[in-house]
């Protein structure tokens, strides 16, 4: 039922009131004095060197992309690891399932050189 | 707290997890194959192909639910996946010498074929809103990568990025839709939500209705219906003739099946609410196809417009919601699978490397110098256009006359003027070929590969016997339903 949500709607009006008035209030009430290096991108203290927009290497796309998926496999194993006694043996065949399937992508990137970087 | 494990049986999804194994085992093999030998890997494909069918054939008569009632093994699912490995068999033996001339001959081809037929399985056992989703989104993510598998093709990069994106656009109509079903009636369990919905509080929910209309979007942009089609002619006539042959018969089917199980079993209860919106749709896209149709000049436009328009009259047979609409829906999709499996074994055939001679054009006096494929080609057309000898017409006539029991004179006639209208198109591809003569003069021989030619023999026969003998396979989708409409 609509109504069910109410609560979801009025905590969405809330908080973008909140998190609106304060940037509103902060513009309006804050002091001004821009110079050159409060106006410059932040970049660990060290003053900014040419534009951000370069063009990186699609070779950095794809181990992103490897690197989630096998880190993901690291983040689906503790919580199956604090359960395992409750799961016995099905857990163990279900996770056995789950890494192989892993296994195999691991084997196909290798193969296809997608590890190597040049 | 113990943990409730799920009911686990392997027996009623073994088509699924045989075809998942060979998918991955095709893969694994395609490392250690040289380029020449990557042939094998379509044997291969087969082997899991009819392997999976023969799993199918071993669960026919069973009718239960599996898996915490997420799977529904009923006969209706296991006719389903009959079509969809037929289809898929077909485009395999298809493939062999179609890649291999395209220089798109890599393993990865056959593997992505058999996981999107994966996802076909899953959604016509799918009994629940989730594992439709799931399955859909298997059969189309491969896809998304097999249109454009023509890697140096521009067109065929231009159809891969379209579908991606009109894909997920739509996809994201489907999962509001489930959000919103769900919101509103509390189950995701197709059986479930047709229980729930007896109860009028919840029945007459206007979130229910809208929600009910985005599924409607989300699955009718998968088997293009008409304001949903943009993306059709563009990516069927970019996407690998092969993959365009293997889209418009797998994922067209594997939509009606997704919406045969939402509408017809979950949302029952709405049907005076779905018809009505039907029929438009009905209307729309038999008429929009077949007239843009008229005008095509590229065989594999004018096959995608004329794929739109069959869509347009598998609804009619939805839109009747009977007995006799269901059980000429699997018959027509049998037909549609062989019909135009075949002609696109003529395409592909008669196609030239980087997708050359797709115009109508190249077609002049084919049915001369090759008067076998002519012949086939021109059953094809017949089937298409639904000319008596042969399965299209069969196919049509019991689509047509569910309209009509159920009182939908009207949409039938309609029906059956676009069916006439049709006739001009399918029949000047025939003019062409017998009519004409060539405007070049030195044209290179076709070459007929096995593959290609079992694939052909299949196609023709299943067509010509379907058309003269058709009480078998229509006791078969009969049987089929009748634990489907009863339940």
């Amino acid at each position: 039922m609509p109504i069910d949500f109410l609560p979801i709607l009025i905590l969405l009006i809330l908080s973008a009131l909140m998190s609106g008035g304060m940037v509103f209030l902060s513009h309006l009430f804050g002091r001004k004095e821009p110079n050159p290096s409060k106006l410059s991108p932040y970049e660990c203290g060290i003053p900014p060197v040419g534009d951000a927009r370069l063009r990186f290497s699609v070779k950095f796309f794809v181990v992103a992309m490897l690197f989630i998926i096998f880190d993901f496999e690291g983040v689906t194993i503790y919580p199956w690891a604090v359960i395992f006694r409750k799961l016995h043996l099905f857990g163990l065949v279900e996770m056995g399932v789950f890494l192989g399937v892993l296994l195999i992508g691991l084997v196909y990137i290798w193969r296809k050189g997608a590890l190597q970087w040049d | 707290m113990p943990i409730p494990l799920p009911t686990v049986n392997l027996i009623d999804i073994s088509p699924e997890i045989i075809l998942g194994v060979f998918g991955v085992l095709v893969l694994l093999i395609d490392l250690f194959l040289r380029r020449e030998r990557k042939g094998h890997l379509a044997v291969l494909s087969l082997i899991g192909v009819v392997g999976a069918f023969y799993a199918s054939l071993r669960l026919w008569g069973s009718s239960h639910y599996a898996f915490s009632q997420s799977i529904v093994v009923d006969n209706l699912s296991l006719f389903f996946n009959g079509i969809f490995l037929l289809g898929t068999a077909l485009v395999i033996l298809m493939s062999v010498s179609y890649i291999r001339r395209e220089g798109i001959n890599l393993g990865e081809y056959y593997s992505l074929l058999l996981f999107s037929t994966l996802g076909m399985l899953i959604i016509s056992s799918g009994n629940d809103l989730i594992i439709l989703f799931l399955g859909l989104e298997l059969v189309s993510i491969p896809l998304y990568i097999l249109s454009g598998f023509a890697r140096t093709n521009l067109k065929s990069n231009e159809a891969a990025l379209k579908y991606l994106l009109l894909g997920v656009f739509a996809t994201a109509f489907l999962l509001y839709g489930i959000a919103l079903v769900y919101g509103s009636t509390g189950s995701i369990k197709l059986p479930m939500i047709a229980k729930l919905l007896s109860d009028t509080a919840v029945s007459s929910n206007p979130l229910l209705f809208i929600g009910m209309g985005m599924l409607i979007i989300g699955f009718g942009f998968k088997v293009a219906l008409v304001p949903f089609h943009m993306w059709t002619p563009d990516v069927y006539e970019g996407a690998p003739t092969s993959v365009t042959a293997f889209m418009s018969v797998g994922v067209k089917a594997a939509g009606f099946a997704a919406l045969l199980r939402v509408l017809l079993t979950a949302l029952d209860k709405l049907q005076f609410s779905w018809v009505s919106i039907l029929v438009v749709l009905a209307i729309l896209t038999m008429t929009v196809g077949n007239v843009i149709a008229l005008v095509q000049t590229n065989i594999k436009r004018l096959l995608a417009y004329s794929s739109i328009a069959h869509a347009g009259y598998l609804l009619l047979g939805l839109v009747a919601g009977s007995r006799l609409g269901v059980s000429s829906i699997l018959f027509y999709l049998v037909v549609y699978a062989l019909m135009n499996l075949g002609a696109f074994a003529v395409v592909i055939l008669v196609g030239r490397k980087g997708d050359q001679n797709l115009h109508l054009n190249d077609y002049a006096g084919l049915g001369y110098r090759y008067p076998l494929m002519g012949a086939a080609m021109s059953i094809f057309l017949f089937s298409l256009a639904g000319i008596p000898p042969t399965a299209g017409f069969v196919a049509k006539f019991y689509i047509f006359s569910a309209a009509v029991k159920e009182g939908f004179v009207k949409l039938a006639i309609i029906g059956v003027l676009n069916s006439a209208l049709s006739l001009f198109y399918y029949l000047r591809i025939m003019v062409i070929m017998y009519m004409r003569e060539p405007e070049k003069k030195e044209v290179l021989p076709i070459l007929f590969s096995p593959g290609l030619v079992i694939a052909l023999l299949i196609a023709v026969l299943g067509v010509l016997y379907l058309g003269i003998l058709p009480s078998r396979v229509l006791d078969l989708a009969t049987s089929a339903i009748r634990t489907f409409l009863s339940g």
